[in-house]
C-alpha cells in the first residue's frame, strides 16, 4: 500500500485522495477552475482533470478520444475488469445498456418504493428511542444496499458483505492492487453461485432478467456479461446513493432553515433533492485517453487517465449562479450528477426515489436534528464522496 | 407575442434523465427505456407554458426545443 506525498501545488500536482480534498474539495476545485479548464498531475501514472462544466461535458460526449474501459483513477493500471455498460464504448455500449434500462424506469421504481419506505422505517425503529444516531452508519448506508439486493433477488442480510467489497474496490483498491483483486474475485464467486442456482431454479428477479435477456441475434448473454453487469449494479448502486442520502442529511442537520422549510412545504422535495444532487454530487468517473486531442486549447495525450468530476462541473458558477450556495428551490438546475451523454447513470431513477423516500421518512419521524458537537463527520475518499460517519442528535438544541 | 408554444425532444440528444417528465408530466412521456418524447404533437396547452420552459431549462443534455408559433 503506497501513501501519497501531501500536495503542495494543486494546479500541477493534484491528488483526489489527499486528505484535504476528502475533507473539503470545493475551494480546491475553485482554485483549479480559476487556473485552467483542464489540469494535469503526474500522479496515478499521469492524469488530467477538466475543471469546468463545459470541459467535463466535452469529454463525456467524446467517446472517440476517451474510453470508458477504465472508470476509476488508480495508482496502477491493472487489467481491465469489464462491467458493461459502464465500461463499454460504442458500438458495444448501446445494446448492453438497453438491457438494463427497462427495469430502472421511473414507473418500475414506483413498484419498489413501498419496500424502500419499509426499509427506512425498519432502520429508524432501531434508533428512534435514542438521543441520536450515526445517520451514515445506521441509516443511509443500509438503504441502497437493501433495495438493490431486493431487486436482484439476493438476501438483504448479505448487505454488510457487499459494503465491504465496495469499500475495498472503490477506496482501498485505489492504492492497493491485492485488496482490489481479492474483492473482485470474492464478488465474482458470489454472483457465479447465484447464477448457477437460477439455472436450476429460475426466479423473477433482476439476475434472472439478465440471464434470460437475448442480444439482437437472439443469443443469450455470456455468463461473463451477466456477471459484469451484476458487478456494476452492486458497485454503482450502493455507496453512491448512500453518499447522496448522507450528504443531504448532513446539510439538513446543519441548516435548520432548510429543514423547517422542507417539513412545512413538502412540495419542495423534488427541487431540494435535485439541489442536493447538484451541490453534493457523490460520483466522480474516469476515462482513459486513447487519442491525442485538446481541451480548451490544452493538449491531451494518450496514455493518461482523466478524472471526470461531475461534482466539480456542478459547482461551476458560470452555469449555476451562487454555485456554492444550496438553494432548495433552485428553478434552473440542469446538473450533471448522473453524468452526461451516453453513460447517463442507469440507476438515476432508483437513486432519486431512494433519496426522496429516505429524506421524507426521516423528516416525518425526526423533523428536528443537529450535528453532534462531540462527534466527528468523516468523508469517503476518492471516487465517491459522502459522509461515512455522521453523528447527529435528535430534537432542537437546548 | 403570445403565440402558442410547441415542445420537441431531440431523440439523438435525450439520454433519459427524465427531468422533463418529472417537471411537466402533462407535456412529456417516457418510452420503455426511460427516454423522453413530447406527448402528441407537442403543442403546449394554455396555462402550461411555464412548465415547458422549466423542462427545457432543466434538461442536462439540452435536448428540448421550445418553439413559439
Amino acid at each position: 500500500m503506497s501513501d501519497h506525498a501531501p500536495v503542495t501545488d494543486w494546479v500541477h500536482d493534484f491528488d483526489h485522495t489527499d486528505p484535504r480534498w476528502t475533507e473539503n474539495p470545493y475551494p480546491i476545485w475553485d482554485e483549479l477552475r480559476a487556473a485552467s479548464p483542464v489540469v494535469h498531475t503526474e500522479r496515478f501514472l499521469g492524469c488530467y482533470m477538466p475543471t469546468t462544466f463545459e470541459a467535463v461535458k466535452q469529454v463525456a460526449y467524446d467517446t472517440e478520444h476517451f474510453s470508458s474501459r477504465r472508470v476509476v483513477v488508480r495508482d496502477v493500471r491493472p487489467e481491465t475488469v469489464p462491467a458493461p455498460p459502464i465500461t463499454s464504448d460504442p458500438p458495444e455500449h448501446k445494446p448492453a445498456k438497453q438491457l438494463l434500462l427497462p427495469p430502472f424506469t421511473p414507473d418500475a421504481m414506483k413498484k419498489l418504493e413501498p419496500r424502500v419506505r419499509a426499509i427506512c422505517n425498519e432502520l429508524i425503529d432501531q434508533f428512534i428511542e435514542d438521543e441520536g444516531c450515526d445517520a451514515a452508519a445506521h441509516y443511509s448506508r443500509h438503504i441502497p444496499v437493501r433495495a438493490i439486493a431486493h431487486m436482484l433477488g439476493i438476501p438483504e442480510t448479505d448487505g454488510d458483505l457487499f459494503i465491504r467489497w465496495i469499500h475495498e474496490i472503490l477506496e482501498l483498491g485505489i492504492k492497493d492492487q491485492a485488496v482490489l483483486a481479492q474483492a473482485v474475485q470474492e464478488m465474482g464467486g458470489y454472483f457465479v453461485a447465484q447464477i448457477e442456482r437460477r439455472k436450476q431454479h429460475p426466479t423473477d428477479d433482476l439476475i434472472s432478467t439478465l440471464m434470460n435477456a437475448r442480444d439482437k441475434n437472439g443469443q443469450p448473454l455470456s455468463d461473463a456479461h451477466v456477471l459484469g453487469s451484476l458487478r456494476l449494479l452492486l458497485i454503482a448502486g450502493i455507496d453512491t446513493t448512500w453518499s447522496a442520502i448522507g450528504a443531504s442529511l448532513w446539510h439538513l442537520a446543519k441548516t435548520p432553515a432548510d429543514r423547517e422549510r422542507l417539513v412545512a412545504e413538502p412540495d419542495l422535495m423534488p427541487s431540494a433533492i435535485e439541489e442536493f444532487l447538484r451541490a453534493y454530487s457523490p460520483v466522480t468517473m474516469a476515462r482513459e485517453v486513447m487519442k491525442e486531442t485538446q481541451i480548451g486549447g490544452c493538449p491531451i495525450k494518450p496514455g493518461n487517465m482523466l478524472l471526470l468530476s461531475f461534482p466539480t462541473a456542478n459547482r461551476d458558477p458560470t452555469v449555476f449562479p451562487d454555485a456554492d450556495k444550496v438553494v432548495i428551490d433552485r428553478k434552473q438546475n440542469p446538473h450533471a450528477a448522473f453524468g452526461l451523454g451516453i453513460h447517463r447513470c442507469v440507476g438515476s431513477n432508483l437513486a432519486r426515489m431512494e433519496m426522496t423516500v429516505a429524506i421524507e421518512e426521516w423528516l416525518k419521524r425526526i423533523p428536528d436534528f443537529r450535528l453532534d458537537p462531540a462527534g466527528k463527520v468523516t468523508w469517503s475518499e476518492g471516487t465517491v464522496r459522502g459522509p461515512r460517519q455522521l453523528p447527529v442528535l435528535f430534537g432542537k438544541a437546548r | 407575442m403570445s403565440g402558442k408554444l410547441r415542445v420537441h425532444v431531440d431523440q439523438d440528444k435525450c439520454q433519459g434523465h427524465a427531468r422533463c417528465k418529472s417537471l411537466a408530466p402533462e407535456l412529456f412521456d417516457l418510452d420503455e427505456f426511460g427516454n423522453s418524447h413530447e406527448i402528441g404533437d407537442g403543442v403546449v396547452p394554455k396555462g402550461l407554458e411555464d412548465k415547458a420552459w422549466l423542462a427545457q431549462a432543466n434538461c442536462p443534455e439540452i435536448a428540448i426545443e421550445v418553439t413559439e408559433e
